[in-house]
Parts: structure tokens; C-alpha cells; sequence
């Protein structure tokens, strides 16, 4: 793995992200040696081709999507702390977290989790899942052999089931209630290895 | 079904007809040599054919066994696994022998079973071994192997040991080695039986690939143990010492690395055999059975662990011998292979069946049985549970509990038990008859026990697991939308894909091992994304002829209306407007065959669509929750059941993933045109396009720029196909890769949402991380100048006329089908 601490005095504010996403000094390294390899040019920071050259992405239905979630809007380029930071939605919630609404909500509580998940859906940032989105996913994760009007359908009874205020959108609270008895941190959570 | 079981039981009491001459005229011995007095018309030759002639007898019967267990099978249910009704059978068959001979003539020699019948097992689970799984869980796997056949001997022989002092078992004449002995060779798990029966019950793959790469892998320690706790008992207790303790210890590395590197050496030779069999396809099939069974031979000559060597003979060679074979032999390989295991495992089972009716070898000792059946029982579990809870802290994806409790079920104990205890001596274990019947209780137990019930358990659990209540259309999707995301995080942060070994392994393999071992063609064909796009090709190439066909001629090929009122009509004007370029490519003096692509009309295309809309029309019920099951793609979890001894199955996984590939490359596509002010039809990246001007020249194939091409999602076919370039990157010494996505990066920017074009934008201009000549000529085409340039660089020998003709039109896409194409 290479000397732990060299690689740490590398990255600038070090200390800084581990504080605020709560990876270890293991995890860092690790992300880091991830990032450099992804980074085939070298310039310190990633552009869309540089995840494009995973190849598995390609055959994953929302990879474009999730790409694009590492791109803040209007930025072009992914430096080492936001793909820190972004990565950090997946880390596993703390258990012992106190709860302290002093503090800012921790990366990787349930409802930045829940955030992130939205934003996959909401392309524009208006705050809601309008229908013309939910297709678009829709459109994405099913087979071709599903025909439009069968995909409005579904997005039609999908919005009826979660729209509680009868706006023909989702808004991040009806999100959040339709899924609350799923388990978030189980389900957005992977083991980040050290 | 009468006709069936009338022909078996001619066919068995024939059987019991030839034996008894067979007995009597060995009894009277070979010395009628009659003096002819005449000339014989019909001699009757038993005595001298009668070995073969039983032996491919019994496999007849066996084998119409098989036939009469599927007919009950069907009206019973399926609730008995296929290798329990087998034994049932051998039951009968034994029972019927017996009855005619009042004696077993027929059981299962070790010998046959080791030697003749265990090996085509074997190999065919090493070829058929989904190597990515396999070795991704290897250490897991190895820990289940090793150190939990080695707690279950222990224990089970430990355990036995304190029953026998405390007198449970009432006097039999054994003693602490033995039992040992005894524990090591029924501890482990064996894989003709898993093999059987998780075949039936569908689990995760990574379940299934832990417990059957135990069960092969466990071979290593099970003969090391064997032969050390032989040798001591032998040797008398009094011998051992730390010596021969060491000595047994070093001997397990020896035996299981011994064995595994002679596997791995056969599998070399018959790699690089098979480089060189281009010319003799048709026996190359052969080969990898005959050096298949010499790996099995050679180690267990060597006294090393046979298993191992066959097993990673077959898992080594897989990738590079499918490679470089041909397509045909490839196919005869694999249904021979598993004729082969498939039949040997129903005359172990059948035959396992027939053994046991044969009072000579049943000793009833009930605590030693019972207990032994207990034993096995808990301490499997116990094993399983322990190592998993070990294994957790250091895996990925932790093993969840139902997962563990089926794992730790499905310790099925078989036929490589039963070899091992038939080949005990009688002089040194005087209570082998004891052991015999034990270990034949326990097979009969474990598999047909274990094997009914396991269904049952499994999904009983699992339904108790599910949610209760019945999950809203959000939740569904959304689930299934986290798993698309972790997925999608996992490849992302390189959790999952890109560790240092693999990569260091794949860099070794790319660059030593492809040179060596495959032949130069299938290195090019190693790029799963040539793969991909070579399958396409031949999908539509044999629809489009199946609807010329159908159509009656080629000529409807012609009917240009007709494709242009559907392709508009699905997709919209621009679509149209961006009909394919195709530049051709030469590959160089190993001349893919590849298709060339029909731009305007692509029958199959129009047909879909039509049979859509009918579709479509015709449905009146609309079940949300339904579709979302049934189309939804599944993650990379979640991937269907696919390894079976019964069926050769096409790998559905891959047209998914060939559709969510195109779709992606295609939106790519779209949204770089659109970020490229609108006008420029995409680039698309084509490796292996081949320029076909005079579509006069039919060769049925139809192409589209890969991939946007795909069988469901046809009328994409006629994207812009964009310059290709002439001269293709390669990367790596002489190995066509993903250098097609390298270049699909360099001249193509993830658009992921069609709102960021200002990145695209600059991507492009920005020539100094491109490949520079490469880039240049694929900025350059969509000018009439540059295609010009181009153009000469086909190689194809049919005219340019047409493109010329298009280069001089202004718009270098045309709204209209080319009539220069027909």
C-alpha cells in the first residue's frame, strides 16, 4: 500500500476532509491511489472521459447519471476533494454519532443519502421530480421491450403513489416518505476497503 | 411411460441372463476348446465380449434411468432432486440383481469410480468454472476448503473418539487414528452431490460458487488426510511423533499446490496445443479431454491431489482454449463435456443406488450411525458459522445469514466418500464394513434428505425475509436504483474492480500470456466490446436474411418508404438526417469478417416496430407492478442463475448488458451532437466497420455503427457512424483492446445530461490529450474535403462512387435513403 504518510502530505487540507466525510487516513490513501489511476493524464483532476474509461460503467443504465453527480454545476473538472466528498454519501452511518444539531449534517447521514438519491432524478435542481424526469429514468433502467405508453403508465402510477400534495411532481419530503421503511444506510452503503 | 419401464426391466432381466452364464463360465474357466467337427455357422462369443458388453450395458441402463426419473420426476413434482430418484432406482435395480443372484454382482468399484468415472465430472466443473467469481472469492473459498474440512474431520473423528470410550458405541475394534481416518474422508463436502443438488434450488451465484469451489477444492485436504492418517495408522501409534506431525503438515502443501501446479502446466500445453490446431478443427475437441484426464492421471500417478489438477486445468485453460478454437469446436467441447459429466454422474448415482442392496457389507451399529449423522450435522454448521463470522470482517459483502445457513445445509456428503471408504484395507481396519454401511447412510441421508428439504428451506426462508407488505412502484424502482448506483460506485471508487493483483494479473496475462498462448486472431477478439458488436453483427445479419426470406426476395430491401416512414416515426426527424457514415477499416492481414452497415434500411428494424405496436394494441391489461418486475434490469448482483449441468444456455445477462451499452453510448452520442451545435452527426467510434458501398453485393450483413445497433432497439441502427479512423489504436503490443474506449474518450466526452455542453465543447477543441493523429482525422470528416481524404483509405475493392457522391452533396448527412446504395 505504499507508505501511508507520504502519499497523506500529497494532498492539500488532508486533515480537513478527513474530518468532514470521516474516511480514515487508510481510506484516503486508498481513494487517492484511485484517483491518480483514473486520472490517466495526471492534471489533478478528473473530466467526464476520465470515468468514461471504465468500461463497466458503460453497461451500467444510470452510470452517465452518476457521473454527472460528481460534477458540481457548471464544473468541468472533479479535483481529489469532491470525489472524496461524494464518495463519502456511500460510506456506512456511524453508529455512535451523538446527535448534535449544532453540527452539520454528517455526509453520510440517511437524509444526505436520500439527497444524493434525488439528485440523480432532478436533472434541473428545481426541487422536484417532475414526470418528464421520472421517465427519463424510467426510460433508463427498463428493457426496450417496454413500450412509452407503457412507460407513462407506470411513471403516472408511481407519481400518484407518492404525491402527496397532488402537484404532479415529487418534492425531496415526498421522496423521503415513500421511502421510509426502506433501509438507506444498507442499501446506499458499500465497504470501502482499506 | 409403460413402454419405458417395460424396456428396462427386458433390459435388466437380459442383464441378469448374461451374468449367470458370465459367473458359471468363469467358475468352469476358459479351457472349452471344443474340437470343431463342422463348420459353425453362428458361434456364441460371451465369454470373449462379455466385459464390454456389460459395461455398455449398465451405461444403457443407467442412462434410460435417467429417462424413466424424468418422467416421474415431472408427475412427482420435482420434489425429490433428480440424484435421489436415482438412487431410488439403483435401489430397484439392485434389489432385482440380488434377487436373481443372491448375490451383489455388480457395485461400484473405487477403481472404476476414481479412475473412469470421476474425472469427466471434474473437468467439466473446471471448464465450466465462471472464472471471475471463482477467483474474486478464492480466499473465501480456500478458508472453507482447507480449514473447514480440516475442523470437520477433527471434530467429527475427536467427537466419535470420546462416544467410543465412553462406551456408546459398545465394542468395536478401533481406536483414535481410525476414527480419524473415518472423520477425514466423510467430512468432506463433495461435488458431484452439490453439483446435483444446488442445481435445482437456484441460489445467489456467489453462494453457490462458495460452496461448490469448496467442494472441489477440499480435495486437496481430504487426500492429504487420508493418506497421512493411513500412513500413521499403519505405522502405530507409538510412532508418531512431531516428525511425522511436520511431515504430514508439509505433505498438505506439497499434495495441494503439487496438484494444482500440474493442473496448471496441462492446462498450458493445452492452450498452446490448441494455437496450433487451426488446421485439424476437427479433432481439436479431443484434445482437451485426452490432456483433461492425463492432468487427472499424471497427479494422482504423482500422488498428488487429482481433483485439484483436473479442476485448474480446466479453469486455467477455458479463456484461451475458447479463444482460439473455433466457434463449432468450442460448442462441441461443451456439449461433450457435459454429456460426459452428466452421465457419469447418473451411473455414480444409480450405481450408488445398486451397491448398497448387498448384505455382505451391512454392519448396523446405530449409536456409531446416528451419532455419526449428528456429528456431521452440527459441526457443520458450527464450521460454517464460525468461518463466516471470521471471513466478514475482511469481505466486501458480508454473507448474510440465510446465505450461511444454506451453505453450512448444503454440506452434502457423496460418492467421493464412498470411493475413499471402499478403499480401506480390510486387515488394518477391521471394522471397514461398519464404516461402509455408515458412510453409505450418511450419502443416502445427506443427498436425498438434504436434497429434498433444501428447496423447501430456501424458500421458506426467503419468503419469511421478504417485506411483508407489498412494496409501492417507488420503492421498487428506487431499490432498484440503489443497487444500479452502488454498482455504479463500486466501479467508480475501484472497490470492487480494480485492485492492485487483478490489475497486476491482467497486465501479466495481456502482455505475456495472450502473445503466447492465443492465436493472433483471437487476441484481437478479446476486446469483449469487439465481442459484443461482432455478435450484434451476426444477430442481424441472420434476422435481415430471415426477413428477406421471409419476404420473399432481397428486393424488399429496396422499398426505402418503408424504412424511412418507420425510422421517422420512432425517432424523430433529426435521427434521420443523421444517416451512418461508414468508413471502413482494415484489419489488417487478419481479415474480420465483419459486417458493413446498411444505413437506410434495416428490415429488421421496420418489422420490430410494427410488431410493437401490435403488441401494444392488443394489451389491454396494465399491470405496473408486473412490468417493473419483469423488465427492470437487474444489477450486477443480481445476475441470473446461469451455471447448469443440465443446459447449455446462452448467456442472457449479455443482451442485457448489450442494451444498456448502446442505449448509453447512444445518449453519449446524442448529446455530443447536440453540444456540437446540432449539426454534426456523432462520431462514432466504429473499430471494425467495414465499408460496403455497392449493397448490390448482398452478403446479409447488416451493420449499423456499433453499437448503436441492437436487435430490440433497431431503429436506432442508423446512427451516424461517424469517423472511424483508418489506423486504430492499438495498446499493448499487438492487442486490440479497450482502446476502443480510450478512443471513445478521447473523441467523445460523457455527456451525461444533454445540459452540460460547455465541457464538450472545449473536450474538443482541446487536442493535446488526444491521440493526435487519430483526433485529427476524426474532427475532420464532416466536411466534403476531408472525406475525400479519407475515402481513399478504404480498402475495400468495391467502388467509391457512392461516397464520392456523397462528399460532393453539400450536407454531409442526406435525409433521403442513398439510392447510390442500391
Amino acid at each position: 500500500m505504499g507508505s501511508t504518510n507520504s502519499t497523506l502530505s500529497k494532498i492539500p487540507n488532508v486533515e480537513e476532509l478527513m474530518q468532514e466525510t470521516g474516511f480514515t487516513p487508510a481510506h484516503i490513501v486508498r481513494l487517492y491511489d484511485r484517483f491518480e489511476a483514473l486520472d490517466k493524464e495526471k492534471t489533478g483532476h478528473l473530466r467526464p472521459q476520465d470515468f468514461g474509461a471504465i468500461n463497466r460503467l458503460a453497461m451500467n443504465p444510470i452510470g452517465d447519471r452518476i457521473i454527472g453527480a460528481f460534477f458540481s454545476p457548471g464544473q468541468e473538472t472533479v479535483d481529489f476533494h469532491s470525489f472524496v466528498r461524494i464518495l463519502a454519501h456511500f460510506r456506512p452511518a456511524d453508529k455512535k454519532r451523538p446527535k448534535d444539531p449544532s453540527m452539520p449534517e454528517p455526509v453520510n447521514s440517511r437524509t444526505s443519502k436520500l439527497k444524493f438519491a434525488f439528485q440523480l432524478y432532478d436533472q434541473d435542481k428545481d426541487g422536484k421530480i417532475s414526470r418528464a424526469e421520472l421517465l427519463q429514468v424510467l426510460r433508463s433502467m427498463l428493457e426496450m421491450q417496454v413500450t412509452e405508453e407503457q412507460l407513462e403508465s407506470i411513471a403516472d402510477r408511481t407519481i400518484q403513489e407518492a404525491d402527496l400534495d397532488k402537484d404532479d411532481a415529487i418534492s425531496f419530503e415526498e421522496f423521503r416518505k415513500s421511502l421510509e421503511k426502506v433501509n438507506i444506510d444498507h442499501k446506499m452503503s458499500i465497504r470501502f476497503l482499506r | 411411460m409403460p413402454a419405458l419401464w417395460r424396456s428396462t426391466f427386458v433390459l435388466v432381466m437380459v442383464l441378469l441372463a448374461i451374468s449367470r452364464p458370465s459367473l458359471a463360465s468363469e467358475d468352469t474357466g476358459n479351457g472349452t476348446e471344443n474340437t470343431i467337427t463342422t463348420l459353425p455357422i453362428v458361434i456364441w462369443k460371451w465369454e470373449e465380449i462379455h466385459f464390454p458388453y456389460l459395461v455398455a450395458l449398465w451405461v444403457l441402463v443407467s442412462w434410460l434411468c435417467k429417462l424413466g426419473e424424468f418422467h416421474i420426476c415431472t408427475s412427482v413434482e420435482a420434489v425429490i432432486p433428480e440424484s435421489g430418484l436415482l438412487i431410488c432406482i439403483g435401489w430397484v435395480l439392485g434389489g432385482i440383481i440380488y434377487g436373481a443372484d443372491k448375490v451383489q454382482t455388480f457395485r461400484l468399484q473405487p477403481f472404476t469410480f476414481f479412475f473412469y468415472l470421476l474425472p469427466q465430472i471434474v473437468l467439466d466443473a473446471g471448464y465450466s468454472m465462471p472464472n471471475k467469481l471463482f477467483f474474486g472469492n478464492l480466499g473465501a473459498i480456500l478458508v472453507y476448503a482447507v480449514i473447514g474440512t480440516c475442523w470437520n474431520a477433527a471434530t467429527l473423528g475427536l467427537a466419535l473418539w470420546g462416544c467410543w470410550l465412553g462406551g456408546a458405541m459398545g465394542n468395536i475394534d478401533t481406536g483414535l487414528l481410525q476414527l480419524l481416518l473415518f472423520g477425514s474422508l466423510i467430512a468432506a463436502v463433495d461435488p458431484v452431490a452439490v453439483i446435483a443438488v444446488f442445481e435445482e434450488v437456484h441460489v445467489n451465484e456467489v453462494l453457490y460458487i462458495l460452496v461448490f469451489g469448496e467442494s472441489l477444492l477440499n480435495d486437496g485436504v481430504t487426500v492429504v488426510l487420508f493418506n497421512v492418517f493411513d500412513a500413521f495408522v499403519s505405522l502405530g501409534g507409538a510412532q508418531i511423533d512431531a516428525v511425522e506431525i511436520i511431515k504430514g503438515i508439509i505433505s498438505f502443501f506439497v499434495v495441494a499446490v503439487g496438484g494444482s501446479l500440474v493442473g496448471v502446466v496441462f492446462a498450458l500445453l493445452i492452450s498452446l496445443l490448441t494455437r496450433c490446431t487451426k488446421n485439424i478443427q476437427i479433432i481439436e475437441p479431443g484434445f482437451i479431454f485426452v490432456l483433461g484426464y492425463l492432468s487427472y492421471l499424471t497427479a494422482e500417478m504423482l500422488s498428488l491431489s487429482a481433483i485439484l489438477s483436473c479442476t485448474f486445468c480446466g479453469v486455467c485453460c477455458q479463456k484461451y482454449i475458447n479463444a482460439n478454437m473455433d466457434e463449432r469446436s468450442v460448442s462441441t467441447v461443451r456439449s461433450t463435456m457435459k454429456v460426459f459429466a452428466n452421465g457419469s454422474e447418473t451411473i455414480i448415482f444409480v450405481f450408488l443406488g445398486i451397491s448398497a442392496i448387498d448384505p455382505s457389507i451391512w454392519v448396523w451399529n446405530t449409536a456409531f450411525i446416528l451419532l455419526t449423522l449428528l456429528f456431521i450435522f452440527v459441526f457443520r454448521f458450527i464450521g460454517v458459522f464460525l468461518l463466516t463470522w471470521i471471513l466478514n470482517q475482511y469481505r466486501l459483502v458480508p454473507l448474510d445469514f440465510i446465505d450461511q445457513l444454506v451453505m453450512g445445509y448444503g454440506g452434502l456428503r457423496g460418492a467421493v466418500a464412498y470411493g475413499l471408504v471402499l478403499l480401506l484395507d480390510e486387515n488394518k481396519y477391521k471394522e471397514k464394513k461398519l464404516m461402509i454401511s455408515t458412510t453409505l447412510i450418511v450419502v443416502y441421508f445427506t443427498v436425498m434428505l438434504q436434497g429434498i428439504t433444501m428447496k423447501p428451506l430456501v424458500t421458506w426462508l426467503k419468503v419469511k425475509r421478504a417485506a411483508v407488505s407489498e412494496r409501492t412502484l417507488a420503492e421498487k424502482i428506487q431499490n432498484r436504483t440503489f443497487d444500479h448506483m452502488l454498482v455504479a460506485i463500486e466501479d467508480i471508487s475501484g472497490q470492487i474492480g480494480d485492485n492492485y493483483m487483478r490489475d497486476k494479473w491482467n497486465n501479466f496475462e495481456e502482455k505475456w500470456l495472450y502473445w503466447l498462448l492465443m492465436t493472433p486472431i483471437a487476441r484481437k477478439s478479446c476486446d469483449p466490446i469487439f465481442n459484443i458488436f461482432h455478435k450484434l453483427n451476426i444477430k442481424d445479419a441472420t434476422s435481415y436474411v430471415k426477413e428477406g426470406e421471409r419476404r420473399g426476395s432481397l428486393a424488399f430491401v429496396r422499398n426505402e418508404s418503408k424504412a424511412d416512414v418507420d425510422f421517422n416515426k420512432k425517432f424523430g426527424a433529426d435521427f434521420s438526417e443523421m444517416m451512418p457514415y461508414i468508413m471502413t477499416e482494415n484489419m489488417g492481414p487478419d481479415h474480420v469478417p465483419v459486417s458493413s452497415i446498411l444505413r437506410d434500411s434495416v428490415p429488421s428494424v421496420c418489422l420490430d416496430m410494427h410488431e410493437q405496436d401490435l403488441k401494444m394494441r392488443e394489451s389491454e391489461d396494465f399491470d405496473a407492478h408486473h412490468l417493473l418486475q419483469q423488465h427492470l434490469y437487474k444489477g450486477r448482483k443480481q445476475h441470473r442463475h446461469r451455471y447448469s449441468r443440465k443446459h447449455l444456455e446462452v448467456n442472457k445477462d449479455e443482451h442485457e448488458v448489450q442494451e444498456i451499452f448502446q442505449r448509453t453510448m447512444r445518449s453519449r452520442l446524442e448529446s455530443f451532437k447536440s453540444a456540437k451545435m446540432g449539426v454534426a452527426p456523432p462520431k462514432k467510434i466504429s473499430k471494425h466497420l467495414k465499408k460496403d458501398q455497392p449493397q448490390k453485393v448482398r452478403e446479409a450483413y447488416t451493420f449499423s455503427s456499433f453499437p448503436l445497433f441492437s436487435e430490440g432497439d433497431s431503429a436506432s441502427g442508423c446512427e451516424a457512424a461517424g469517423g472511424s479512423f483508418p489506423m486504430r489504436a492499438y495498446r499493448g503490443a499487438g492487442i486490440v483492446n479497450p482502446a476502443f474506449m480510450a478512443e471513445m474518450d478521447t473523441m467523445d466526452p460523457m455527456p451525461p445530461m444533454q445540459q452540460i455542453p460547455s465541457w464538450l465543447a472545449e473536450a474538443e477543441v482541446d487536442s493535446s490529450n488526444m491521440v493526435p493523429s487519430q483526433r485529427a482525422q476524426l474532427t475532420l470528416p464532416w466536411t466534403p474535403s476531408n472525406l475525400r481524404r479519407l475515402a481513399p483509405l478504404c480498402l475495400s475493392t468495391h467502388s467509391n462512387d457512392s461516397f464520392l457522391l456523397y462528399m460532393v452533396s453539400d450536407c454531409p448527412f442526406v435525409t433521403t435513403p442513398p439510392q447510390p446504395f442500391m
